[in-house]
């Protein structure tokens, strides 16, 4: 069975208030390729980080786009193209996490092929309180997000999403 | 139990001396790839010379209010998002304590074993990842290498195959959990008294394709550790190392075991202290010390007191603290390094990777040996009995020994919830090793990123998992200030993006 073209991988914690803008940007999109009839052409991840094994769920893929909160990002969101990161670009991770520009270059080192057209969505984040919901700042910008993501699989073409970069 | 000869008082570096003079204030905030929120200060006088070392982690406690007031069967899904890292050890310590909530003394075969082969490719993932993305960067480049090299596409490119083999290390036990678990994340696998699903035989044969292949990898990876002591012995056996006792479960007849088993706690010296504990008593065994200027607890054997009776967990204190290994092949590499220490404990951080490794084989082992267990697709996995108001789990996670104590009232609510997590355990000993690092590297030497790399290496040999899974983009930057007795910031030595 052939894999979806399109990934979209989502990351952050339910439990940590606008962490878990991702998971549920994700869980709100999969409802509506449900029910638009969309579903069969994108393949939908959520995890509470990005780690070394998610650049294999890159592979044959055409489009990738990774959704995450930022906290020191412009609102509502920015959608911008992801590439390969190298050197001093990670030198820090901060985390065990890894970057959406990690992961692809951990893809095309691994995979000696270069990573699909990757991009990030990363809306922004006010508040990441262990057991708060969404703020109402990160709520506004989930609905502006949440829009840009419907053009996003309606028309999930590289030159489509290349015009809609922030 | 009988008194052992502990560590000593050993807490030199904890405080500033009062005489110390003017002092400027270095912070590393927060530590880099390690989980969560973690800072290190130290105060330097005049002379650059070490006056005061701290490693401060912070949001433990929150989550044990977070649980409270839940229902209990949610708790094992809840735990998970204490953290991004080993949630599968959160959802089985938090099944383990709420099987004795509904009265579940035994599991049935299949329910255990079920629940170990998720426990073991948690293992698995979790030390694959530790070691090749965390650590092999600072461990094949060297801690003063460039920056920006270390890294894990760093080692890919350097060395792919290694980096390769830790990619499909990790991505094989996450198998090994999506399938026993139910999903990759917030998995349900586990529920009190049993389990809530078996492993279909298709799964199964699916995993044996693949598991040769993942046993050669793990045992390629013990040879990797070893080739690196053996270069740099000086190094590798020293750096950071302090003496301690050491305490983990152990499983029948000494075995090491990951799931389940009796505590058992060796002194520095590696004399049996405390053997045969019932983890179920472990608020006998083990008290907690607050300090004023840490949010984190000191965890200390009660027999001993706080000043003696502190001790390390994890792969370095479980390998050496059992009394054999119960795969072939890891046991050959466990008399190999018990043999290493010539009949005293390694107690050298750096020697958490090789011990590390050395798990990761026996939990590759184990998986294999389980997958041929036909238990595993039976399908007797639930069992109960008389409903009781608490419940204490104790298992090995991948960092160390994790406690899950739960009181449930009568409405099957929460009512209180205590988690000593590995990394609690692990605080003092990481605080041990930072000073000791701190003194030998740092002591009159203009501080430069490599040089506060050696901190953040002795910190990584342990693994601490910080807890918070939060990570979002731009959340962390790493940031190191120079301060001066008066708090002005006189100067960055780096910043992330």
């Amino acid at each position: 069975m052939s894999l979806p073209p399109v990934l979209i991988l989502a990351c952050g914690n339910p439990s940590r208030g606008d962490d878990a803008l991702g998971p549920l940007l994700l869980e709100r999109l999969q409802n509506w390729l449900d029910s638009a009839g969309l579903a069969a052409g994108f393949d939908l991840i959520g995890d509470f980080q990005l780690q070394i094994e998610h650049a294999l769920d890159l592979v044959g893929r055409r489009l990738v786009l990774f959704i995450d909160a930022g906290e020191q990002s412009a609102a509502p969101f920015v959608f911008r193209q992801a590439r390969a990161a190298a050197g001093r670009d990670l030198a820090n991770p901060g985390t065990h996490a890894l970057s959406p520009e990690a992961v692809l270059a951990v893809l095309a080192r691994i995979n000696h092929a270069a990573p699909p057209p990757a991009f990030v969505l990363c809306v922004r984040a006010e508040c990441f309180a262990l057991g708060a919901g969404l703020s109402p700042a990160a709520s506004s910008h989930a609905e502006c997000a949440f829009e840009l993501l419907q053009a996003l699989c309606r028309v999930a073409k590289l030159e489509a999403w290349m015009s809609q970069l922030t | 139990m009988r008194t052992g000869t502990g560590a000593g008082r050993n807490f030199e570096l904890e405080a500033a001396s009062a005489d110390a003079g003017a002092l400027r204030r270095v912070a590393i905030d927060p530590v880099s790839r390690v989980e969560g929120h973690g800072k290190v200060t130290l105060l330097l006088d005049d002379k650059d010379q070490v006056q005061q070392v701290r490693l401060h982690i912070v949001e433990f406690r929150g989550f044990e209010k977070f649980i409270q007031g839940r229902p209990y069967w949610e708790v094992p899904v809840m735990v998970q998002r204490l953290c991004g890292i080993c949630p599968v050890s959160h959802h089985l310590a938090a099944a383990k304590a709420l099987d004795h909530v509904v009265g579940a003394s035994r599991l049935t075969a299949s329910a255990e074993k079920l629940r170990r082969l998720m426990h073991y490719g948690q293992i698995l993932q979790s030390h694959a990842l530790h070691f090749f993305h965390l650590s092999s960067p600072d461990l094949l480049f060297g801690f003063e290498s460039e920056a920006g090299r270390r890294n894990i596409v760093g080692v890919a490119a350097a060395f792919p195959e290694v980096a390769r083999q830790g990619v499909l290390l990790r991505k094989f036990g996450q198998e090994v959990i999506r399938l026993t678990a139910g999903k990759r994340v917030h998995g349900t696998g586990a529920i009190p008294g049993g389990v809530n699903r078996a492993l279909s035989r298709e799964d199964r044969d699916g995993l044996l394709a693949d598991i040769g292949q993942i046993v050669g990898w793990s045992r390629d990876a013990v040879q990797l550790v070893k080739r690196l002591h053996a270069a740099d012995p000086a190094l590798y056996d020293v750096f950071g190392a302090f003496r301690s006792n050491i305490l983990s479960l152990v499983g029948a007849a000494g075995a090491l075991d990951f799931y389940d088993g009796q505590l058992r706690v060796r002194d520095a010296d590696g004399g049996i202290f405390v053997d045969g504990f019932d983890a179920q008593n472990y608020h006998q065994l083990i008290r907690e010390e607050v300090k004023a200027w840490s949010y984190m607890k000191f965890p200390f054997l009660l027999a001993l007191g706080p000043e003696q009776g502190w001790y390390k967990v994890g792969p370095l204190a479980r390998v050496q603290n059992c009394d054999f290994i119960p795969t072939p092949f890891a046991e050959v590499e466990r008399r190999e390094f018990i043999d290493y220490g010539q009949g005293k404990p390694v107690h050298a951080p750096l020697a958490y990777h090789w011990a590390r490794m050395i798990e990761l084989l026996h939990a590759a082992e184990t998986i294999a040996e389980l997958l041929h267990d036909d238990d595993l697709s039976g399908s007797d996995l639930i069992t109960a009995g008389q409903r009781k108001r608490e419940g204490i789990g104790v298992i090995e996670a991948p960092r160390g020994t994790l406690i899950h104590h739960y009181q449930v009232d009568d409405d099957d609510l929460v009512s209180s919830c205590n988690l000593i997590v590995s990394t609690t355990h692990n605080n003092q000993p990481m605080n041990e090793a930072i000073r000791r690092v701190a003194r030998r590297y740092l002591n009159g030497r203009e501080l430069t990123e490599g040089l506060l790399n050696h901190i953040e290496v002795a910190i990584r040999a342990f693994d601490p998992c910080l807890s918070c899974a939060t990570h979002a983009l731009g959340k962390m930057p790493l940031q190191l200030e120079l301060q001066d007795a008066a708090g002005e910031v006189v100067g960055r030595l780096r910043s992330a993006s």
